[in-house]
């Protein structure tokens, strides 16, 4: 069975365009909903012993001065995390809000996690978050490029920043936490996502040695045909397991797998639909006979 | 690529032994014999509960002090040389001031950098007088004179700053007494402390957040000479004159202990000083009985006793309504000596034990689940080659932890996500091995010729896609901190073994199979 991944090319190289559009739109103009990595602050996750309703934290908060917080559940009706627009360390607060929250429940409470970052690191922590992600693409540009002509590596790289940009902007779109576990996801996408394309790449420039005649359409067609097992499998693969820590991995790691599992799936259609497609516009070398074959 | 030599058997399998003998040595319950090294993996503090602790040193406030001496040496200089001067100022831009003949401007611009020699203070700092680096930079402009620190001379002033406030805050955390804490510098300006096992740090970030500057001055009276500054007083809030002349600081203190008054048994702190202190302090009580003395730390008066006799024995005792709690702390404080510079509390991350638990129950149960899918996948998708694969998998997880516990890496909840998906990605490479062995079916007929191609030509691939994996991993491991940085590195090394599980495990166990079964491989059913 031979499908034709370019009857429908147009439709989705413009769908995929209005999504990165889009989401640059959102992440300029909506941003992030900065986790307290990026943003500084205070965030006490507590735990009661029975399930306590969230309004009655809120009033305990109210009375006993606290400004600017917000409360959330947290995985369950017993756990909930506080965040407190306090940068500077104060050594006691977490043992206060404690004792506050005790007297006003009449509940036992206990602090599951107290997390503080200062400004002057929250701003760092973004800029060393921006900088990896820059520094991850021109590596993996510069690999390709050593790898691959440059053509191919423009188009992978097209589709990596493709596929973090779309990420980043669900992210964006929907007000997702935004905090350096995301870094790390869109790190790890930059680095595994690409991998699907450079198998199909490989095939397409081993089809381009063994046939340098026939139409290039026809010949990424046929490479997209012969890898598509490959390129579905591993991408499964690797999803299977993330989807396991999405799922059952807990609270805090929730965020982190949703940004990959987005990431593996969107990365794989980008692989198939942008990354191979987008040759065609790059004017692709097609006598490959004076180059001396290095791949085994 | 399948025939393997009995060499190469035997060391793989020398080194499964050797993996799986590391990998079990990390539970409790082979842990009991003393059959095992003692080489585990740590618990990050997000999965074992603990507090891990940004410090960082401001040192504006110490160079603005050193300048304040440098200043106080200048002055001395032109006074002696009977240079007039005016406009004299310190601010953290340096020392600036205008001479009033340009006749001395000469003399002045020798006498400065002639001072930086000639200055014991200087080679206190540096330990050497032979330094050559400059330490001060002279800016002159017709009559205007600007003096600051050389970048040298900062950074010094800086590393200095650090390496006490590290011995400090080492000595600080001793007395306070938690199991293996790790202290280590980061960068120019900061410190990390971790204290595992520890669910309430306000303690420790009490003691750590103080400078613990302390000082004992006299109240104003009207008799005074150098001046006076208004210090807040602790005990009641009120403003304090106090006089600017110090008798004593926390330097000349050797010991600091809490305790209890004896006559109104309230909590106090008693101190010893050193030789020098106790004859200063001598001296200065002696004449001054019935006067009231501050106790001051940090800028602010915490006792302001009345001294009824002449101290002479170098011990005395400090009450200022402290609890219990606040005497054991400022003992500890006075013992450990002062920080050169102030310090803050940048950055917390505290885990509650229960959390911890929390997490580890999530990672394993994550971790069963995921593999039991992929495990399934494999079986489903290529049969017996499948539970090849997935042996060749189990082993990989196997030696990326004993390969953890040898590094004695520390392992974190973002960790344990590594080492999952390390899963997901380590069977790839199988994947790739076996689609292109239905290539090579294609067009060779040959099994044993079509699998050995296969290899080989996979091979490159396998390298390729895993190398921009590693690339994203390595950058993360410098970006990230904590247990961001448990992930970059099970990620890393998950990649690499999984590379060796495929190329080894999964390459020696299909060649054994299909060696011995050539004529039935082809019933299988791929797919």
């Amino acid at each position: 069975m031979e499908l034709n991944f370019f009857r429908y090319k147009n439709i989705f190289i413009i769908l995929s365009s209005v999504l990165f559009i889009t989401s640059i739109i959102f992440i300029i103009f909506k941003g992030f909903n900065f986790g307290v990595d990026f943003k500084g602050g205070t965030v006490i996750e507590i735990k009661t012993e029975k399930v306590v309703k969230i309004e009655n934290i809120r009033i305990s908060l109210n009375k006993n001065h606290f400004e600017n917080y917000s409360v959330k559940e947290f995985g369950s009706n017993d756990n909930f995390v506080i965040y407190l627009d306090i940068k500077e360390n104060k050594p006691t607060i977490a043992q206060d809000l404690k004792n506050n929250l005790e007297k006003d429940l009449k509940e036992k409470i206990t602090i599951r996690r107290v997390e503080n970052v200062g400004p002057k690191i929250g701003d760092e922590l973004i800029k060393a978050g921006f900088l990896s992600l820059i520094l991850c693409i021109l590596a993996i540009y510069a690999y390709l490029w050593l790898r691959f002509e440059w053509q191919f590596s423009l188009g992978g790289i097209i589709a990596l920043i493709h596929d973090i940009t779309i990420t980043a902007g669900v992210f964006s779109l929907f007000g997702l936490q935004f905090d350096i576990s995301i870094v790390a996801a869109l790190l790890t996408i930059l680095g595994y996502s690409i991998n699907d394309t450079v198998i199909i790449y490989d095939r397409i420039r081993e089809n381009l040695k063994r046939d340098s005649k026939s139409d290039l359409q026809i010949l990424i067609n046929e490479s997209l045909n012969n890898t598509l097992s490959r390129t579905i499998k591993t991408s499964l693969t690797t999803l299977l397991t993330i989807l396991a820590i999405l799922f059952f991995g807990g609270e805090v790691l929730r965020g982190f797998a949703f940004a990959v599992s987005f990431g593996i799936i969107i990365g794989t259609y980008s692989s198939i639909y942008i990354a191979s497609p987008i040759l065609i516009y790059f004017k692709i070398k097609r006598d490959w006979t004076k180059k001396i074959d290095t791949t085994p | 690529m399948l025939n393997f030599s009995k060499l190469k058997i035997f060391t793989i399998i020398i080194f499964l032994i050797f993996s799986t003998y590391i990998f079990l040595g990390n539970f409790n319950f082979f842990k009991k014999t003393n059959l095992f090294l003692d080489k585990n993996i740590n618990l990050g503090l997000d999965l074992q509960g603990g507090s891990y602790l940004l410090l960082e040193i401001d040192i504006q406030p110490l160079k603005i002090k050193k300048l304040d001496d440098k200043a106080v040496e200048i002055r001395k200089i032109l006074r002696e040389e009977n240079i007039n001067y005016k406009n004299f100022n310190i601010a953290k831009e340096g020392i600036s001031f205008e001479i009033n003949d340009i006749k001395n401007k000469e003399q002045t611009i020798k006498l400065l950098e002639g001072s930086k020699t000639k200055s014991d203070f200087f080679d206190k700092i540096t330990g050497s007088s032979q330094n050559e680096k400059k330490e001060i930079i002279l800016k002159i402009q017709n009559l205007n004179f600007n003096i600051n620190f050389s970048e040298d001379f900062e950074r010094k002033i800086k590393k200095d700053a650090m390496s006490q406030s590290l011995e400090i805050v080492r000595k600080r955390i001793d007395q306070l007494g938690t199991k293996e804490p790790n202290i280590q510098q980061k960068g120019d300006i900061r410190i990390i402390v971790e204290l595992p096992g520890l669910s309430d740090p306000s303690t420790f970030k009490n003691i750590l957040g103080k400078t613990a500057q302390l000082s004992f001055k006299f109240l104003k009276s009207s008799s005074d000479i150098l001046g006076s500054e208004k210090i807040k007083s602790k005990i009641d809030g009120s403003i304090l004159d106090v006089e600017k002349r110090l008798i004593l600081s926390g330097e000349n203190l050797i010991d600091a202990q809490p305790g209890y008054d004896q006559q109104n048994k309230q909590p106090i702190v008693s101190f010893k000083l050193d030789r020098v202190g106790a004859n200063k302090f001598a001296n200065a009580t002696k004449d001054n009985v019935g006067r009231p003395l501050a106790i001051i730390l940090d800028n602010e008066v915490i006792s302001a006793p009345v001294i009824r006799e002449p101290i002479l024995t170098g011990s005395g005792q400090i009450s200022g309504n402290f609890t219990t709690e606040e005497a054991n702390q400022l003992a500890v404080l006075l013992r450990s000596g002062a920080l050169p510079a102030p310090m803050k509390i940048v950055e917390e991350r505290t885990v509650g034990p229960d959390l911890g638990e929390d997490s580890i129950r999530y990672g394993i149960i994550s971790f069963v689940i995921g593999f039991l899918l992929v495990f399934i996948f494999m079986i489903y998708s290529y049969k017996i080659f499948g539970l090849f694969a997935n042996i060749a998998l189990f082993f990989n997880v196997v030696i990326l932890l004993s390969l953890l516990s040898l590094l004695g890496a520390t392992l974190t909840l973002p960790g344990i996500a590594g080492v999952i998906l390390t899963v997901g990605m380590a069977i790839d490479a199988n994947v790739i091995i076996y689609e292109k062995i239905k290539d090579e079916f294609k067009l060779e007929k040959n099994v044993i010729i079509a699998f050995d191609n296969a290899f080989k030509k996979s091979y490159l691939t396998i390298i390729d896609s895993n190398l921009t994996t590693l690339i994203a991993g390595i950058i993360l491991f410098f970006l990230g901190s904590g247990p961001v940085k448990g992930f970059a590195v099970t990620l890393c090394l998950g990649i690499i073994t999984s590379f060796f599980t495929a190329f080894t495990i999964s390459r020696l166990i299909v060649s054994k199979f299909i060696l011995t079964k050539k004529n039935e491989i082809f019933s299988l059913k791929w797919n």
